[in-house]
């Protein structure tokens, strides 16, 4: 009996553990261990008053506390029957774009890129190519930096509220940024042209693809929610196609599709599914460097982000170009007792929201289906499919390309409920 | 508190996760510009968000995120308290247990239940508690999420052998400072800026709304007085104990201001 253990599969959001079990060269069992403590968001929830929600949600996340404020104020929107003006919607939008940016640069660079160039991390990194780290943390810091501009901070922001923004952001700080994104769009295309330098492991699934799709731009807020299947809902349906489901191993729960299939959300869902909405000059960093979709290996996410990168960069540039914001920043908002749902996507993928309100305007009921949650069961058949090769490497490389391929996904523990700690056992012969 | 190593060899740095969102630990990463200096002025020996290469301990100062919520964070927030010579809390998780201390107020398995089919196969304590309720800390950074720079600030300080230079004066004053009009007078918003812990920059009185507290109880704050200033203002009932009881609620400053609000708002619903 051989056994792999390795102390923490580092470089990911939260803490959690990989289990492979194997015996005569076939796998026993996959498992994708989370220890990240619960902390019972949607319990503590009930009872709070409904403009707290983007206050306390964004804290399920330090990483993509944006895409939890969206989508909650988006659903307790609806829930409230009430539809935000279009400056809004585009300001929304604009600090979106800040962070995809943040958090896409933040796992291309330092926490994927390592996996791809031989590093423990960034940190190594810079010591061999001291340029490519400073240009990652400068592409980071100018998505952060929207952010900063628009709610004040980037961890955690303050200005989003349901029905607006408490105030519209100056314009002269965001103008000001302009000259630091025009150099981050033509380093994120620089990006795209490294990207499919990298040497990508293996490994071509045939995926169910899910996304937020909108017709008239990159789905991000808004819109339907398309399958790779064809299958198409409404943001309303949702729960009515993807189940979530408890497993004894993890603190986070688990979701398939209605017909108990594992699928795939994130960056190579939404570049496979809304390609078309690109904006040009991510249209023509793809083909440039001769991207052919649909991409169906998930180490190849780093790529779809880059994409994702000069897309995101050329819309907040635009964005901020158009920036004049006029009337309320806010809707003025009526009580009533309602339901209503939301979802956006998150740098890794659609996050739904769901809450039930009561004529007060306090919450009565909480449902937050974080994308983690959706591609565990996917990573863990993943994991699978990768065993045979595994078999073939040496105990290090076996255990760095599964430790990778959980990395590909940008899995964010804390939001799914934490630490990945790998354990691969050989149960017999190999 | 000093860093001055006894040998040549740089101070070891240990970053550890509890429970919590991670958005401290990123402000490290955040900090773009001083963050490959911060790599070379100290070996950052363990942390496991930036890095797969763990150096064995002990360390010379360990930051810790998130607050204690299962029986294995118990235990090992003493084993981290005798690997590091300093132990800093970082956020308001470590500092006072954080937004997941609202369980305190409740029955933890009630929430359970709302969340989990199976609360069963989950480990986990009735409380939230800050790091302080279980060892001994050195020094405490507050702030959902911290700020960046207070964090750089107190490695530097570390580095050079002083003490960390902190904001001494509440949100409040930071308002006055931004010339931020004030959002209690000019607009009667609910606001905890008199009596929370500086250090943001005023961001939600700046952006036009009232303070949330995400920074904890600051140590001069009058409270009484605060409660009766806020509870003229509440828009519902119970709207100041909400705002008291967040993200810092469990402080003890937080909590008994919450529990006075509460009453005074009673009081006033029964004239």
């Amino acid at each position: 009996m051989k056994t792999i253990e390795v102390p923490a599969l580092a470089r990911v959001e939260g803490e959690g553990g990989l289990y492979i079990g194997m015996q005569d060269g076939k796998t026993v069992e996959v498992r994708l261990d989370i220890y990240e403590p619960p902390r019972f968001f949607e319990g503590f929830l009930v009872d709070r008053y409904l403009q707290e929600v983007p206050d306390i949600t964004a804290r399920i996340c330090g990483i993509c506390p944006v895409a939890y404020q969206m989508s909650s104020v988006y659903a307790l929107e609806n829930a409230l029957g009430i539809k935000v003006t279009p400056e809004v919607r585009r300001l929304r939008r604009l600090m979106y774009c800040g962070e995809m940016i943040e958090s896409h640069a933040l796992h291309i660079y330092l926490l994927q890129a390592p996996d791809l160039l031989g590093q423990p991390s960034a940190l190594d990194l810079a010591a061999v190519a001291p340029e490519v780290v400073r240009n990652a943390l400068r592409l980071k810091k100018a998505g952060n930096a929207i952010i900063k501009a628009i709610g004040g901070r980037s961890v955690h922001p303050v200005n989003a509220c349901v029905g607006g923004f408490y105030r519209w952001p100056d314009a002269q700080p965001l103008k000001a940024l302009l000259p630091e994104l025009e150099w981050g769009l033509e380093a994120a295309r620089e990006c795209v042209k490294w990207s499919v330098t990298l040497p990508y492991p293996e490994l071509e699934i045939d995926y169910e693809f899910v996304a937020l799709h909108h017709p008239d731009e990159y789905g991000v807020i808004e819109g339907e929610i398309w399958s790779s299947t064809g299958h198409k809902i409404s943001i309303a349906d949702y729960e009515k196609s993807y189940i979530e489901q408890q497993v004894r191993h993890s603190n986070a729960l688990h979701s398939h599709t209605k017909a108990g299939k594992p699928y795939l959300v994130g960056p190579l869902a939404r570049l496979n599914l809304n390609h078309e909405q690109l904006l040009p000059k991510a249209q023509k960093a793809m083909k440039d460097a001769r991207i052919k979709l649909p991409l169906r290996n998930t180490y190849k996410s780093l790529i779809a982000r880059a994409v994702e990168l000069v897309h995101f960069y050329e819309e907040a540039i635009a964005l901020i170009n158009a920036y004049a914001p006029e009337g309320p920043a806010h809707t003025e908002l009526q009580f009533k007792a309602g339901e209503g749902a939301g979802a956006t996507e998150a740098p890794r993928g659609l996050l739904y929201h769901r809450y039930k309100i009561d004529e007060h305007g306090r919450v009565q009921f909480a449902k937050i289906t974080p994308p983690t949650a959706q591609n565990l069961p996917r990573i863990e058949a993943d994991i699978e499919k990768l065993v045979p090769k595994l078999l073939k490497m040496n105990h290090e490389q076996a255990t760095l390309t599964a430790e990778h391929l959980v990395r590909s996904y940008d899995p964010c523990i804390s939001c799914a409920t934490h630490f990945l700690k790998l354990k691969i056992e050989n149960v017999g012969h190999a | 508190m000093t860093l001055t190593p006894k040998h040549h060899s740089k101070p070891k740095l240990a970053v550890y996760k509890f429970s919590s969102c991670d958005g401290c630990q990123l402000s490290i990463l955040n900090l773009e510009d001083e963050l490959l200096e911060l790599a070379g002025a100290v070996d950052i020996s363990y942390f496991i968000e930036a890095t797969r290469t763990v150096k064995p301990g002990p360390y010379d100062v360990g930051l810790v995120e998130g607050s204690v919520t299962t029986p294995h964070e118990a235990e090992r927030i003493k084993q981290v308290r005798n690997e590091c010579k300093y132990l800093v809390a970082l956020g308001t998780c470590a500092t006072a247990g954080g937004i997941q201390a609202l369980r305190n107020f409740t029955k933890a398995s009630d929430l359970a239940v709302k969340v989990y089919p199976h609360p069963e196969y989950l480990h986990y304590l009735e409380t939230s508690t800050p790091l302080s309720a279980h060892v001994t800390v050195d020094l405490d950074i507050w702030g959902c999420p911290v700020n960046k720079y207070t964090v750089a600030e107190v490695i530097a300080a570390l580095l050079q052998n002083r003490r960390p230079n902190f904001p001494p004066s509440p949100v409040c004053l930071e308002c006055k400072r931004n010339g931020t009009v004030c959002v209690v007078v000019a607009q009667g918003t609910p606001c905890l800026g008199p009596v929370v812990h500086g250090g943001c920059g005023a961001l939600c009185p700046g952006s036009g709304r009232g303070c949330y507290g995400c920074f904890g109880p600051s140590s001069q704050g009058n409270f009484n007085s605060l409660v009766k200033m806020l509870t003229p203002l509440e828009h519902f009932p119970g709207e100041a104990a909400l705002l008291l009881r967040n993200f810092a609620g469990y402080a003890p400053a937080f909590h008994k201001a919450a529990d006075e609000a509460l009453k005074a708002s009673a009081e006033k619903e029964a004239k």
